[in-house]
């Protein structure tokens, strides 16, 4: 049995919310959303160097903008809808969020995607290079959270 | 509107009118909303969850992958066959990815900075809609490794 200390109907609808997102993005315009490219697009508006000066990237960014903007507006609406009153705190030291936060972006914009890019659209466009993406990242996320819990207690 | 209109001669393939900017925009809001939504509900913004997941003490991310792709791939295969074109205009995209090293070793990076923090690039920006002001040290975080990825990188790659 697979351990799930809090069912699974609400990861379950959570997903499927998740792809209907997606799913909606692409039927209405074409447009294929993983969220990692967000965090190039975004400098592209102040970066002039070449990288960030490319027509798929200044092409994309007031729509990627949008969509992230969306992303905030719909966690607030389950905020207001589902939450308890009180925000969701976050308790992981700040360090770790910021080193792995370092590593998350530069990794994520180096493999093309990240668990939404590979995981749900990747997988979703049933790309094998996007499997072999996520099963690579799965599996050096579960040794560093696990060495990490060794280490740091946590 | 001043975007130049190339001239159709053969008039049998002239691509479809792009979709209008500001349709555009909303359709990403909405869709983003969703997809917002579905993480919080889902409870992927909160840090701790996702590293029970890689801890093998909450395996539940696995039904939230697996439903968020499973209903992209019906969305995926179905809008192409049913439609000719988006709603909204433009063409159907295509998902992009090269079976090369960038790919991997990117990934590989990727999952030791979320197996470090638990948090990865959708939620890192969702979770601010639920208060979760921690995360903008995830975000500068990430802001600064696409900085970097982008002034390492040339064009194209």
């Amino acid at each position: 049995m697979l351990p799930l200390p809090f069912g699974w109907t609400h990861y379950l609808v959570g997903g499927v919310f998740i792809g209907v997102g997606v799913a909606l993005l692409f039927v209405l315009t074409g447009l294929v959303g993983g969220m990692s490219t967000v965090y190039s697009t975004t400098w592209s508006f102040v970066v002039r160097r070449p990288f960030f000066q490319q027509p798929k990237l200044t092409g994309s960014r007031d729509w990627r903008l949008a969509y992230a903007a969306g992303l905030v507006l719909g966690a607030l609406a389950w905020w207001l809808l589902f939450g308890d009153g009180a925000r969701v705190a976050v308790t992981i030291p700040a360090w770790r969020l910021v080193v792995g936060g370092i590593l998350v972006g530069y990794g994520a914009r180096l493999s093309r995607g990240c668990t939404s890019g590979h995981g749900i659209c990747g997988l979703g466009s049933l790309q094998l290079p996007s499997l072999v993406a996520v099963l690579t990242f799965m599996a050096t996320a579960i040794l560093t959270a696990n060495v990490a819990a060794r280490l740091l207690g946590s | 509107m001043t975007s130049t209109v190339p001239p159709t001669t053969g008039a049998t393939t002239s691509p479809p009118a792009p979709a209008r900017a500001i349709p555009k925009l909303a359709a990403a809001l909405a869709g983003g909303a969703l997809f917002g939504f579905g993480l919080a509900l889902s409870t992927m913004i909160r840090p701790d969850v996702v590293l029970s997941f890689l801890r093998f003490k909450d395996m539940g991310l696995l039904f939230v992958l697996g439903a968020g792709a499973g209903v992209t791939l019906i969305g995926y295969r179905l809008a192409p066959r049913l439609m000719s074109r988006p709603l909204l205009g433009g063409t159907f995209g295509v998902h992009e990815a090269h079976m090369d090293r960038s790919t991997v070793i990117g990934a590989a990076i990727f999952g030791i900075g979320w197996g470090l923090c638990g948090v990865c690039p959708g939620p890192s920006i969702a979770g601010l809609g639920a208060g979760s002001f921690e995360l903008g040290f995830a975000i500068a975080g990430m802001a600064v490794g696409a900085l970097v990825h982008g002034v390492t990188t040339r064009p194209g790659g």
